[in-house]
């Protein structure tokens, strides 16, 4: 869409009141604003996140259970019972790592960060629906944050501290059998309180696009970020609500005598792993939908042209989540269910794989014959198409009930996961970062910095996780602390990959340090002519309040 | 703010302290469940105050944020436009309610339809874990020695009722469109009594069961079901009854009344997942045994 079509004159800065700090920052009702708190939230919790990371890579790169040992007898335990601690602690890094990096990194990133500044900003709406709710959203998964946090800090099971059962919180791990410290009560406490914040945003997400589009701007000319995002919201607003289901039963078992997941009472802890995946597999496509919405209009901007099969891009994603409700026992092939029900599971996940296709080919279409321009997003969202490729065709072996009882709680599921969580998301995460930086703060990034962070983020993460596709077909289990020495070569590589990585995330940090000392001011539409969307339109940063006049979308032009 | 320039009529709200406020006591309610359930900060289990203080403040951050909002309202910040996303918003609450429930009928489901799986060849009975599960339960749904409730008994009555009080809640909109208010009021607290004897019936049902909430999972699934019900119950009895005072203060117009129309759509969700409880959870498993 050309400047010239929408209204810029009630943009002028002279008429920016912005409230003093602590309003600002901590009562705030603007979508900017809370979509940067949002962003800086996830930088922590990811900090976070990465540590514990680091921490699963340390005590993997040799065998034995050396480092974290070590960690046990400098807190003053030794012999057996130092071991012991080193253990469960490896528990509970594993099980944080997980939820933090799912709940309190992806999620809040790509959802509360860039869904609230750009949601508004692409279709020409001056805020979200519910400013206010919005803000609660945003404290309340701070809250969750810190209660999963003091969590980790206070008795699990017996004098080990934390939870250590794993994310997915199967019971009897997490019953009062496994743990039954205070330390799981908060936590499912915590995503109580997270699972609240994520249906508020996603009623706020679903209502501001349904409602407060530009004139003009119909579903079919709405960019496809809007739509991953309506997608998205839809997913979360229908499947958040019976994880708090499982998560209650699982609460009243610990503390008030119900029997849901307790077989000596009639109970069936298998019913917990149904419960949970049929949220937990529309919480993958939650995590990945908007990466796919970011990439869609990177590979279109650089590529200078309209993205290839619009329509068939948005109902993909629809398709996805549509079909993302009807294949949650894939997860679990393994707890003894009946041949046809494995049959069904099976072939319902493989049909994900068409619409998954079509999202791949349309991308490699847009760029066919494109004038293409490999700016520093560019790289991250062609680097992301690899990547969510590898880990999409390990997705479809997986799918396969039959090799699933082979690879099941393996090393390749760790990394199946990880490509399209760790290299996919991630990836979409800062290929979105770059290439909205300049809006969102107003200074530019160097772009050397930039490649660089492309390139050592790209070679760590493959070394990372691709031999873990070997020590799965080899059999190693997932969430063990130690393993034979057989394993250790790629063991080892795999930790030089988290070391180079680490290399990537301070090269990431030195690009924003340098980026925010040096203050080069950014303009409006640094990209040229391949983007179109309305936010090119806002001077960067934008207003304050933008769109005080609604911008006109005219018939002719398009998403 | 910008407010002077503004073109459009969508709702640009003013900062406001109860998002912040109302999740600091979010922390201070876990932490005080958590020490109601386990002990914690060297509290012992069963210390109260800590969980009631964090919910204390949860109601003050809910009457101060809705009475803002209630403000902003008659300052004429819900414009058509406004209105219309609302109702968007109300609608999909409930939608999520709804899935909240799907939680609590999957339960009962999963342990009414599978109980004949397990003892046939489906499932492995030799499997410990089902074998237990049978034996707890006797092979037999409902379980051995669980004496179900008469649906026909206060069930129907309480059916009755709630059906009735959607008729009276849809008789006081009718009557608040026509700006009959003297009617629009009377309908509006006989629902509301209507509300308050259902919850005051399923009281007195639950201290009449014949199986306790803790021991089966019969009693878990029953009593899980039909409680958040009566929890939904009573927060819909809440909502009508605050729409019943602003009525009677003068708020709520023949033209607008969002509130009161949110009363009413929670009422008739609550409503309806009433009838899905009597027929599954009361009336077939009383058939089942045979009656």
């Amino acid at each position: 869409m050309a400047m010239d079509q929408v209204s810029t004159a009630h943009d002028d800065h002279a008429h920016d009141h912005k409230p003093g700090f602590f309003v600002r920052w901590f009562l705030s009702t603007n979508h900017k604003d809370i979509g940067t708190l949002y962003l800086v939230f996830a930088l922590v919790a990811g900090i976070i996140g990465y540590t514990l990371s680091g921490i699963i890579r340390l005590e993997l790169a040799q065998p034995g259970i050396g480092p974290l040992t070590g960690l046990m007898e400098f807190f003053g335990y030794s012999g057996d019972q130092a071991i012991e601690h080193a253990k469960h602690f490896y528990n509970v890094v594993i099980t944080y790592h997980g939820l933090i990096m799912i709940f309190f990194m992806v999620m809040p990133a790509l959802i509360g960060g860039f869904g609230n500044w750009f949601v508004p900003l692409m279709i020409g709406a001056p805020d979200m629906a519910f400013p206010r709710m919005n803000n609660i959203s945003f404290w309340l998964t701070v809250a969750a944050f810190i209660m999963a946090c003091t969590s980790m800090l206070i008795p699990g099971t017996g004098e080990f501290l934390g939870f250590g059962g794993g994310w997915v919180l199967y019971p009897p791990l997490s019953s009062a059998t496994g743990h039954p410290g205070p330390s799981m009560d908060l936590l499912i406490l915590s995503l109580h309180t997270a699972g609240i914040a994520s249906i508020l945003g996603a009623i706020n997400f679903i209502v501001t696009i349904l409602n407060m589009r530009a004139p003009g701007m119909t579903l079919h000319k709405m960019p496809l970020f809007a739509w991953s995002m309506l997608v998205t919201a839809v997913l979360l607003l229908l499947a958040l609500p019976v994880l708090a289901g499982a998560l209650t039963m699982l609460l009243t078992d610990r503390n008030f005598g119900s029997q849901f997941f307790d077989p000596s009472g009639g109970g069936d802890p298998i019913m917990f792993q149904h419960l949970f995946w049929f949220f937990g597999h529309p919480e993958v496509y939650i995590m990945i939908l908007p990466a796919f919405g970011i990439i869609s209009h990177i590979v279109s901007t650089f590529s200078k042209k309209p993205v290839f099969g619009y329509l068939g891009m948005a109902y993909a994603m629809v398709s996805i989540g549509a079909i993302g409700f009807i294949v949650w026992a894939h997860h679990m092939y393994t707890v003894g269910m009946p041949s046809d029900m494995k049959a069904y599971f099976v072939a319902a996940t493989m049909v994900i794989a068409v619409p998954t296709g079509i999202k791949i080919f349309s991308w490699i279409a847009t760029m066919w014959g494109g004038s293409i321009d490999f700016e520093v997003p560019m790289v991250w969202a062609i680097g992301f198409i690899f990547l969510f490729t590898v880990g999409g065709v390990t997705g479809v072996v997986l799918a396969n009930a039959g090799i699933d009882h082979v690879l099941h709680d393996t090393y390749y599921v760790v990394a199946h996961f990880h490509y399209v969580l760790s290299l996919g998301a991630v990836f979409g995460l800062f290929a979105g970062w770059y290439y909205w930086f300049e809006k969102m703060f107003g200074v530019k990034y160097n772009k050397t910095i930039g490649y660089a962070h492309f390139w050592t983020m790209f070679v760590g993460s493959n070394l990372l996780f691709f031999p873990q596709h070997f020590l799965g077909l080899n059999g190693m289990p997932r969430r063990y602390i130690d393993y034979a020495d057989g394993f250790s070569t790629w063991h080892f590589w795999s930790s030089m990959g988290y070391a180079v990585t680490l290399v990537a995330t301070l090269i990431f940090f030195v690009g924003l340090i340098e980026a925010a000392v040096r203050r080069r001011k950014a303009v409006a539409n640094p990209w040229g002519e391949g983007a179109t969307t309305l936010e090119w339109t806002l001077p960067s940063p934008p207003p304050f309040h933008q769109f005080n006049e609604l911008p006109e979308v005219k018939p002719e032009t398009h998403h | 703010m910008a407010h002077d320039e503004v073109k459009h009529d969508y709702h640009l709200v003013n900062p406001s302290p109860w998002p912040l406020i109302g999740s600091m006591a979010m922390v201070v309610m876990a932490l005080g469940g958590v020490t109601y359930m386990k002990g914690m900060f060297g509290m012992e289990a069963g210390t109260w105050w800590l969980l009631a203080l964090g919910f204390a403040g949860i109601i003050y951050v809910m009457v101060g944020w809705w009475r803002e909002v209630i403000k902003e309202s008659r300052g004429g910040d819900h414009t058509p436009v406004v209105q219309i996303g609302l109702r968007y918003g109300m609608i999909l609450f409930i939608a999520s309610e709804v899935m909240f429930f799907v939680a609590w009928f999957w339960s009962f489901f999963e342990f009414t339809i599978f109980q004949g799986a397990r003892v046939g060849d489906t499932f492995d009975a030799s499997n410990p874990l089902y074998a237990e599960a049978l034996q707890a339960v006797g092979g037999q749904w409902p379980p051995q020695g669980v004496e179900v409730f008469d649906p026909f008994h206060l069930p129907l009555m309480n059916t009755l009722i709630l059906l009735l009080s959607g008729t009276t809640v849809t008789a006081a909109h009718h009557a608040l469109q026509h700006d009959n208010r003297r009617t629009a009021i009377s309908m509006l607290a006989i629902t509301i009594i209507l509300g308050v004897c259902f919850t005051g019936l399923q009281v007195l049902e639950y201290a009449h069961a014949g199986f306790s909430y803790d021991g089966t999972i019969y009693g878990s699934a029953f009593f899980m079901a039909t409680g958040f019900h009566g929890a939904h119950v009573v927060i819909g009895t809440i909502f009508l009854t605050v729409c019943l005072v602003r009525m009677m203060q003068g708020g709520m117009s023949a033209k607008k009344h969002l509130g009161f129309e949110f009363a009413a759509w929670y009422w008739h969700f609550v409503d309806v997942v009433w009838l899905f409880l009597f027929a599954f959870v009361y009336v077939i498993p009383y058939l089942v045994m045979g009656h």
